[in-house]
């Protein structure tokens, strides 16, 4: 099957390695016989109501400025079509805009896309290191590595992505990090996620693919995870060993 | 004995003790006893000597282009004082600095060259209140410990239109359009830069910075890209533009891991160069000493003989014969500068068998998601086997096996000595290895090539 996938500014938010959750994606879909056919949208350009998956992900203070009203013109498009449950994923600036502001150092707000319920007030000291996360909805853990300044403060209702178990998380305080809703992930874990955390990529494949066939997440056939499996362990063991404490 | 002597002293005193318990190096320990000692340690003892300082920054090459600087000098007869084992935060200056100092208020040397971190330069440049400053590139590195790349070009710009730059020559790379910016407040500039289309590459790294004007946002046009962000540019929406550099090189022929040769265009005349280090990043490298030492009114000729001269700083670019194979060490760090490595490679006969260590220490960057923005793929056609050690090996094997490099051909090797005895063990005699590590790894292999008895110690070696 083809999915569709709209990757928002590659230009400009692709620190930290981005296209390594793409390559992933695109390697298990192709492994189980499915192709992931990847846009870029761009500045001024419109988003199309038919893509499986959304990705967005960091860049630095300035690109995040640069895409931030753009993105605004794209709010409506993309709440709708999360909420005709396509798959969305965000990373770290990327899942900050999806909020409903940021709140520079200096005080200035730049306004979110309200698509996941949370906002981010920018701190004075960054938060950096290891993190790993205890996802309970799907039964396993998360491992990667945070780099923020925002702290992200979901509402009340809303379901973050992970508890921490070691590590920031969204805002250092509130144990919770990232953030679920519907079929988009929110998370500040960057750079290389997926291939570390191979059932989360397979996740948001299986998502992708409900979206395509508008039936059931399939269940897909297990690889070889082995140098997966094994990543995951030593990036683990560095949160535990060396994680942020809050 | 006047009360820095003392200190002086003290400081030394503690150095040789590290020293001798065998913790390796010592390079930084006595300088920052010195500065706990007397703060001002860096001002007092650069202020002796007769000719001042000149310092070096950017995210790569900072210790081979000081290298440079410093052959050219050792040919122009000038004697330095020179953080060459590239100990280059307050520390590691400070500690070169007492290495030198003599008593009396003497120094044993003449000009001051340091290479300085790029987070340190507006701490440490004031100190030094140097006659020459050259900035030679701004890439994203390691951002766990150095945060954005814009926060470093504001503290950048910070020392070069404050007190410091202007009372300093400046010497700016023209084709790096966050470096040339900061010149536009200083009348006392010189630029390099590259002239020769024919090195071009097609189109952008996947990992390029700085796309956008620096001024007003828009995406810059680049006419030419060398290297990067590295090139010919020019902002179509406030008309900012590359500066015309007076330091350039032409006529440049590559010659694969081995050097290059190239038309050095100055404005004191023009030369041919044969560099004995390989890449274009060396040539920029080399521009910029090229030009810090012309401004210090070296002759060009010197200046041409003193890059002909210059030996690969430890761990870049450096040759060891191990048995009948040749093993090639070159650092990587960043991806910007991992994939001039990847090119200089291709140019040659690209490798069979690579050995790559990834290590994740504070001097690694703890954040391995580097290693995924380094445009590995180009050396995965001639690649047999990969053999993947350090601390973070498993996310390395990861980066090529999705790269497409069949999973049977990737070895995860844990012991770096295992993994460069299985390198060995794979390349055929008379043939050449080539061996990629992060920095800490590469300190571990110096330590373990030493103690089979190939090369110096680096400590050693800078003495």
């Amino acid at each position: 099957m083809r999915i569709r996938v709209g990757h928002l500014y590659p230009d400009y938010l692709n620190i930290y390695a981005d296209r390594g959750n793409i390559a992933v994606l695109a390697e298990r879909a192709r492994r189980r016989g499915h192709e992931l056919d990847v846009a870029a949208i761009g500045l001024g350009d419109p988003v199309p109501g038919d893509f499986d998956l959304y990705y967005v992900g960091g860049g630095q203070d300035r690109e995040q400025e640069l895409v931030a009203p753009d993105l605004a013109g794209k709010s409506e498009a993309l709440r709708a079509a999360v909420e005709d449950d396509a798959a969305f994923l965000a990373v770290c600036g990327g899942y900050q805009l999806l909020g409903r502001s940021y709140r520079d150092v200096a005080g200035a707000e730049l306004p979110g896309i309200g698509l996941l319920p949370l906002q981010t007030v920018a701190g004075t000291t960054r938060m950096i290191g290891d993190v790993l996360l205890d996802c309970p909805w799907a039964g396993r853990t998360l491992a990667g590595f945070e780099n923020h300044a925002g702290r992200t403060l979901l509402d009340a209702e809303a379901e973050p992505l992970g508890h921490v178990l070691a590590g920031f998380g969204n805002d250092g305080v509130s144990g919770q990090e990232g953030c679920r809703y519907r079929r988009a992930y929110g998370t500040y874990l960057h750079g290389p996620l997926l291939p570390r955390n191979p059932w989360f990529a397979d996740r948001i494949l299986a998502d992708a693919l409900a979206h395509r066939t508008g039936g059931e997440a399939p269940q897909l056939e297990p690889l070889d995870d082995e140098l997966e499996l094994a990543a995951h362990e030593v990036s683990s063991a560095r949160a535990r060993a060396r994680g942020g404490r809050y | 004995m006047t009360l820095l002597s003392t200190k002086i002293a003290a400081a030394r005193a503690v150095g040789s003790v590290v020293r001798r318990a065998g913790r390796g190096g010592g390079t930084s320990l006595p300088g920052k006893v010195l500065l706990a000692l007397e703060p001002h340690a860096i001002s007092e003892l650069a202020a002796r000597l007769p000719r001042g300082s000149v310092v070096v920054s950017a995210t790569n090459g900072k210790t081979t282009t000081a290298a440079m600087v410093a052959s050219v000098l050792d040919r122009a007869g000038v004697p330095v004082v020179h953080n060459r084992a590239g100990a280059n935060m307050a520390g590691g200056v400070a500690s070169t600095l007492l290495a030198a100092a003599r008593g009396g208020d003497q120094i044993d040397g003449e000009l001051g060259l340091f290479e300085i971190d790029e987070f340190w330069l507006d701490r440490v440049a004031p100190q030094l209140e140097p006659r020459g400053i050259l900035l030679g590139n701004l890439f994203r590195d390691q951002l766990d410990r150095y945060g954005e790349l814009d926060t470093i070009a504001d503290r950048w710009a910070a020392v070069a239109s404050g007190p410091t730059g202007r009372h300093a020559r400046i010497v700016l790379n023209a084709d790096d359009p966050l470096i040339a910016d900061l010149g536009r407040d200083s009348p006392d500039v010189t630029y390099f830069g590259i002239e020769d289309p024919s090195v071009a590459i097609p189109e952008m790294q996947h990992a390029s910075d700085s796309k956008h004007c620096r001024r007003c946002g828009a995406a810059y046009v680049y006419d030419v890209i060398y290297l990067g962000h590295l090139g010919v540019y020019r902002c179509p929406s406030c008309g900012r533009e590359r500066p015309q550099p007076s330091v350039a090189a032409e006529q440049i022929s590559l010659d694969g891991t081995r050097g290059s040769r190239f038309e050095l265009v100055t404005g004191a005349g023009r030369a041919g160069v044969t560099l004995p280090l390989p890449g274009l990043y060396n040539i920029y490298n080399a521009l910029g000493a090229a030009a810090l030492c012309l401004d210090l009114q070296v002759p060009l000729d010197t200046v041409v003989t003193g890059l002909g001269d210059v030996r690969a700083a430890f761990g870049r670019a450096e040759r060891i014969a191990i048995g009948e194979v040749e093993v090639q060490v070159m650092l990587i760090k960043n991806p910007a500068g991992a994939n001039e490595i990847v090119r200089t490679l291709l140019d040659a006969d690209p490798p069979r068998v690579a050995v790559i260590a990834l290590n994740d220490e504070i001097a690694d960057g703890r954040d391995v998601s580097w290693i995924w923005d380094v445009d590995f793929e180009p050396l995965l056609s001639g690649l047999e086997t990969l053999v993947a050690t350090g601390a973070r090996a498993e996310e390395l094997a990861l980066r090529f096996a999705y790269a497409g490099l069949p999973r049977a051909r990737i070895e995860v090797v844990g012991s770096l000595e295992a993994a460069l005895d299985r390198g060995l063990a794979l390349t055929p005699a008379g043939d050449e290895l080539a061996v990629l590590p992060t920095y800490t790894a590469m300190l571990a292999l110096r330590r373990l090539v030493a103690s089979r008895g190939y090369v110096a110690n680096y400590w050693e070696a800078a003495a």
